[in-house]
């Protein structure tokens, strides 16, 4: 790094350059052979959906997991990482996405975790206290160095994050969704720090789902989609509008909207629903929040991450509390029942995340599908085999699980008939409303077209259908209606012959800040 | 292993190959296997290892671990841990002998000699009572099982210390005027030729077998052990579910109180110490994981008896106390070393 190239004007050299990468995750195809250049001193962005497979690629690169093929060649070097430890060693350094740091240490240790300055054997606080201060003051943070990082706000332990990346003095940075928790001045302290890292020849790799905002900032462009790259080109050759076209890609058809028959009655009817922060933040998650589905109605509720889509769905669920509103299941209050009794009432949630919250992996692909309907195969007290077989079979049919048997490790399905375990598991209880949050997530194309029509056909059935994405495309497939949300509140109210540019304005995703 | 485990989730919905695996198998029977190797073992040290009689009288010693590890295993399951069983069972031993005594009501001036019956039930309530408090602290209070547990094994101890003032009841035979004689019959008497410690053993083995694996309860408690938000979000009532493990727990660690005094006929206040960790060991030996959702019935008796017919046979053929712990503790070591091969595998390759 030095100081005679500061003053030249930017040289196009490509400090690291990714070449087919591929990554594979049991039967999920993450990455499929990807070339990737990072130049010196610029920011490059990669743009994709969720599930594109930019997380990967970045975890890759910054030695976190090791590609199931491909090189990543550095500074004209074929390099392999087998340690986070290892890339930053070279230069290499990530902020996550999901935040990295210990919420019972101070911001301090936090910054230097793992390479403490010491001084005589022992750990030279002072001097930690004094750069951390110094960090602070570059980013513009009022927050001093021995609070401990619990009493920070989200977007704050963001900025602590960055900081500590900022103070590993890395060639490569990269920066996985920085500015989604971060407030919008929060985010201009941010940019202007990137521009004096650049300014330093330090090279940024950045990810963020808010388009406008990271064209601001970036000098190149890269989209991938299902683990393939699609396109790529500098910034003076492309806008939004090329973006999104090769986020979406072609129209895979993901299905249309079922039609041939009438809805019934309301199903599902909210209003005013509002819920506070979980967190202990003081703002509403959920704001005033009215939906009515009818019997057979589809509707899809689109918005970004912390747009409140959860949590509206967890609470309907019986998960989260309400603050105030009420939630109506054909005409019956159901803000006293527990999830059980609402299950048994008929209002199911399909979970976002369905290691975490819809699997039990200790249990069987049968014994998982059969959950949340144990009583209907209880005679008296001992359960029949013969009833939960039949109940089993018959899911597995119902959601076109592939699998060996009922008596498969659930770990040994793939994310797509996972995710049919999860929904076939709710839709044994037999529901009248079916929640379902993010339903495409992590699964392939395929899978998601399956579930897409597996949803269709019962809403002709009568169900009502409520899902959420993140994802355009997704919203304009089965869903006779689609609501946006934007930070806990409706922005507004498409049918299904919206086009993707206006679903998008509406959630905020193209507002810069 | 790991290379196969992940061989098999690429091919996924191929179905998996029928050819027996003889490591597959070593591992899956280890404790059965071990229980066979330590009996052929002994029984070539000594001749008096290998007879009917030994077996009995080993068998009712098994008994007492066997009924505190079966209601660890239900805890277990569930992702807890229960450290109280040693003290409740000494508690409601020395409760028992306590209510053999006679109950002496002042201020009706009267003495009540409860049947033995009426001894039973109680007792088995007071180990209720002990498990609830551990459940309602756990499941309501949300205070870390291990924490829990920890403190009500002190004060179950302290209390039972404090009702004798730390000395032992000894005449537990009861009296043939006051109709409570017959406490005996539980460490003694035999049914068939088998002792009734191991018949009640077997009772509270079938019911526990059953009630896991055929009933809702069951297949809540597995859910709910293997990951708790999505049971929850199926539907399944885990607060009652934690609740109710723990107060079987301390049923079962009632029963094994009443069991052992009446084997010693006396109700000492230190009786069971430590006898929670050799509960925990039978359950691990026997395959059960501490992260909860994986375990066996079979298992943990399984893993009752090794752990039973080792340190026996040790006696038998005459190796110091000293080593009998040694070895115990190197048991116990392997069996998890076994533990994590078979399940590591598996979550390596998720």
């Amino acid at each position: 790094m030095s100081l005679a190239y500061d003053n030249l004007p930017k040289v196009d050299e490509v400090v690291l350059e990714a070449r087919n990468i591929a990554k594979s995750f049991g039967n999920t195809h993450a990455l499929k052979g990807v070339n990737f250049d990072i130049h010196r001193g610029q920011v490059t962005t990669l743009f994709g959906e969720n599930g594109a497979g930019k997380s990967t690629l970045m975890k890759i690169l910054s030695g976190v997991i090791t590609p199931t093929s491909g090189e990543i060649v550095l500074d004209g070097e074929a390099i392999l990482f087998n340690s986070a430890n290892e890339a930053r060693a070279k230069g290499i350094s990530i902020i996550h996405q999901e935040l990295s740091l210990a919420p019972n240490m101070n911001v301090r240790d936090n910054i230097f975790m793992g390479r403490e300055i010491i001084k005589g054997g022992q750990v030279d606080f002072a001097e930690e206290e004094r750069q951390a201060r110094e960090l602070m003051a570059e980013l513009e943070e009022d927050i001093d160095p021995l609070t401990p990082l619990e009493e920070l706000r989200l977007g704050q332990q963001q900025i602590i994050e960055i900081a500590r990346a900022i103070s590993q003095k890395s060639r490569i940075l990269i920066m996985d969704e920085p500015t989604s928790a971060l407030s919008a001045a929060e985010v201009e302290v941010l940019f202007k720090v990137i521009r004096d890292l650049t300014a330093k020849n330090v090279s940024i790799v950045y990810i963020s789902h808010h388009l406008e905002e990271a064209l601001t900032i970036t000098d190149h462009a890269v989209v991938l989609r299902d683990g393939t790259m699609t396109a790529y080109a500098p910034r003076k050759d492309i806008d939004l509008e090329w973006i999104v076209r090769n986020m979406v890609g072609e129209n895979f058809d993901l299905g249309s909207p079922p039609t041939g028959y009438n809805f019934g009655g309301t199903a599902l009817h909210v209003q005013n629903l509002v819920i506070r922060d979980t967190g202990g933040g003081d703002f509403n998650v959920v704001d005033n929040l009215s939906i009515d589905v009818k019997a057979g109605e589809i509707v899809c509720v689109y918005g970004l991450m912390g747009a409140g889509r959860s949590e509206f769905m967890e609470c309907a669920a019986g998960r989260l509390k309400a603050q105030e509103g009420h939630i109506l299941l054909g005409g019956e209050d159901v803000n006293k029942l527990s999830i059980a009794e609402r299950i048994q009432a008929g209002l199911a949630l399909v979970p976002e995340d369905r290691q975490k919250d819809g699997l039990v992996q200790t249990m069987s692909v049968g014994q998982n599908l059969s959950l949340a309907s144990i009583s209907e195969f209880t005679r008296k007290l001992l359960t029949s085999k013969v009833d939960e077989d039949n109940l089993v079979d018959t899911s597995i049919k119902a959601v076109t699980v592939k699998t060996s048997g009922s008596e498969a490790a659930i770990g040994s399905l793939s994310g797509g008939n996972q995710q049919k375990v999860v929904i076939g598991k709710m839709l044994a209880t037999a529901p009248k409303v079916l929640l379902l949050d993010e339903p495409s997530r992590g699964i392939d194309i395929g899978a998601k077209a399956e579930v897409f029509k597996l949803l269709a056909e019962r809403a002709k059935d009568g169900l009502a259908v409520v899902y959420s994405t993140s994802e355009v495309a997704e919203c304009l497939s089965i869903a006779h209606r689609i609501i946006v949300m934007h930070k806990g509140k409706i922005s507004a109210e498409f049918d299904h012959t919206a086009s993707k540019e206006q679903i998008m304005a509406a959630s905020g995703e193209s507002v810069t800040h | 292993m790991s290379s196969t485990a992940q061989k098999q989730s690429v091919q996924g919905v191929s179905t998996p190959p029928k050819k027996i695996d003889i490591g597959r198998l070593l591992l899956e029977g280890r404790a059965f296997f071990a229980l066979i190797a330590i009996i052929i073992f002994f029984s070539f040290m000594s001749p008096y290892y290998f007879t009917v009689n030994n077996f009995l009288i080993m068998s009712s010693h098994v008994a007492i671990f066997g009924l505190l590890a079966l209601g660890m295993l239900l805890v277990i399951l569930n992702g807890g841990i229960d450290l109280s069983v040693g003290s409740t069972l000494g508690l409601c031993g020395v409760f028992a002998g306590f209510l053999m005594q006679g109950v002496n009501i002042e201020f009706l001036g009267m003495t009540f000699y409860p049947s033995l019956w009426v001894v039973v039930i109680l007792t088995c309530l007071l180990g209720a009572a002990v498990g609830t408090v551990n459940g309602v602290l756990v499941a309501h209070f949300k205070v870390p099982a291990f924490v829990a547990t920890l403190g009500t094994m002190y004060v179950a101890r302290g209390i039972a210390l404090l009702m004798t003032n730390g000395l032992t009841y000894n005449q537990l035979d009861g009296k043939p005027e006051l109709g409570n004689t017959g406490f005996e019959w539980l460490g003694f008497n035999r049914l068939a030729g088998i002792p009734i410690s191991v018949i009640v053993l077997v009772v509270v083995a079938v019911l526990c077998g059953l009630m896991i694996s055929r009933t809702a309860f069951g297949r809540w408690l597995y859910a709910s052990g293997g990951n708790e938000t999505a049971a929850d979000l199926s539907g399944v009532p885990i607060k009652r579910v934690k609740v109710t493990v723990y107060l079987l727990s301390g049923v079962c660690a009632a029963l094994a109180g009443l069991v052992l005094s009446s084997q010693l006929t006396s109700a000492g206040p230190t009786a069971g110490t430590t006898y929670e960790l050799t509960a925990i060991a039978a359950v691990v030996i026997g395959g059960a994981a501490l992260t909860g959702g994986r375990g066996t019935v079979r298992g943990t008796i399984l893993g009752a008896l090794v752990i039973g017919y080792l340190s026996d046979g040790l006696v038998i053929i005459g190796v110091s106390a000293y080593w009998q712990t040694v070895f115990t503790g190197t048991v116990i070591v392997l069996a998890v070393l076994l533990n994590s091969l078979q399940y590591g595998s598996s979550s390596k390759s998720r």
